[in-house]
Formats: structure tokens, C-alpha cells, sequence
């Protein structure tokens, strides 16, 4: 049982990245692709935290939380730049 | 029963974060965007990393805290994003669903006390509220 619900939960997460990478291509505005950036980065922790019960090894969290901080580093310094014109002062 | 909790951990987190996505790609406005990838955040991943918890706690000896580091740094972090997200798209003036608010310069104080209907924005580029440094 909780194979098959691990494979549905792939299916999911998989459509989400994948309208996320819609809105990522046709995002009317550059804050629209920011988000759509930042959205991404939590759905490729949610499919590696899928993946790492699927095969059963703790290795990858060590990639999902790199994944986190890079990510939230990212997108401050995308909306930092969006603000300011600038990353660092 | 361990194996039920498992399943329906796993089936919530993956539905909240495609019910996430599916928000981020059919909301028409920036600011009603920015509202479903934070319950895919929160909601989705957050029990996503609990069920991996609880998996990986009663298979090996010993807890497992990886997930709850990753955890705690996406709760810390999604409302700091959000916010920044909101405060670009502000600045950027991106077309909204509803008013904007009244712009309220620092000498003109009349604008919050009178009571006379708002005044649009003026579309000549307004001074920043942070002067450079």
C-alpha cells in the first residue's frame, strides 16, 4: 500500500512541477517568475523526500536541504535585486 | 496502522503541493499567486518530511532530524520569500484584481484624515520610501 501511494504522490508532485514550469515560461511579470522559481525549488524537496522513501536511503536529504538553502538564497537575492537594482550594497 | 498513517501522510503532503502548483497556475492576479505555493510549503512538504520521518525512525535504530531541519527551514523562510516576493511586485507597480491603495507622500497628511475618495496613483515615478544610501 505504501508503495502504490508513493507512486501516486510521484505522479502528483510531478504535475505540479510541471504547471509550475508553465507559469515559470509564461509568467506575464518578473515576480511571477520568481515565484514560479521558488515554487520549484520546494517541489524538487517534496520529490526528493518521495524518492529517498521510494528507494529506501537517508542520503537524500543531505541534497534537500542544500536544495532549501540555496533555494531561499536565491529568491532573496532575485527580489533584492527586483528592489534595489542591486544585490549587495 | 503505522503503514495507513504512513499513506495518508504522504497522499495529503503530495495533493497539498499540487494543489499548490495547481493555484500558482490558474490564480489571475500576482497577489492571489503568491497564496497557493505557500500551503505546498507549509502543508505539503511539512507532512510529506513527517511521514519521511516517522518512515525512516521506526526502520532504522535511532530518530532521524534531517527532516527536521529541512522542515524548520522552510517554515522559517517561506513567510520571509513571501514577503519579499510582495514587496518587489509593490514596487514594480504589477497589475492587481483590486485597488491599490492610496499613495501617501511623508509631507502630505491630509490623504489619510479627509474624506474624500482615494486618489489614484499618479503614474510620474515616485521617489523610493528608502532614499539611497
Amino acid at each position: 500500500m505504501l508503495n502504490i501511494a508513493v507512486l501516486i504522490a510521484f505522479a502528483l508532485v510531478t504535475a505540479a512541477i510541471g504547471l509550475t514550469f508553465w507559469r515559470l515560461l509564461t509568467g506575464p511579470d518578473k515576480p511571477d517568475r520568481i515565484l514560479a522559481l521558488d515554487t520549484l525549488y520546494v517541489n524538487a524537496i517534496a520529490l526528493l523526500v518521495l524518492l529517498g522513501m521510494h528507494l529506501d536511503s537517508a542520503l537524500y536529504f543531505e541534497a534537500a536541504i542544500l536544495i532549501a538553502m540555496m533555494g531561499f538564497i536565491g529568491t532573496v537575492a532575485l527580489c533584492k535585486y527586483l528592489l534595489r537594482g542591486d544585490i549587495i550594497e | 496502522m503505522l503503514e495507513i498513517t504512513l499513506t495518508v501522510l504522504i497522499l495529503v503532503g503530495a495533493i497539498f503541493t499540487f494543489i499548490g502548483s495547481l493555484g500558482l497556475a490558474r490564480m489571475p492576479d500576482f497577489y492571489t499567486r503568491l497564496h497557493g505555493p505557500t500551503k505546498a510549503t507549509t502543508i505539503g512538504v511539512g507532512s510529506l518530511l513527517i511521514a519521511s520521518m516517522i518512515h525512516f525512525s521506526t526502520q532504522e535504530a535511532g530518530l532521524s532530524f534531517h527532516e527536521v531541519l529541512v522542515t524548520l527551514f522552510l517554515f522559517i523562510t517561506a513567510p520571509v520569500s513571501a514577503h519579499l516576493l510582495s514587496k518587489a511586485a509593490l514596487h514594480r507597480r504589477i497589475r492587481s484584481l483590486s485597488e491599490p491603495p492610496p499613495l501617501i507622500d511623508a509631507t502630505d497628511h491630509n490623504a489619510v484624515t479627509s474624506d474624500e475618495p482615494p486618489r489614484r496613483p499618479s503614474p510620474a515615478p515616485r521617489p523610493s520610501a528608502h532614499p539611497p544610501r
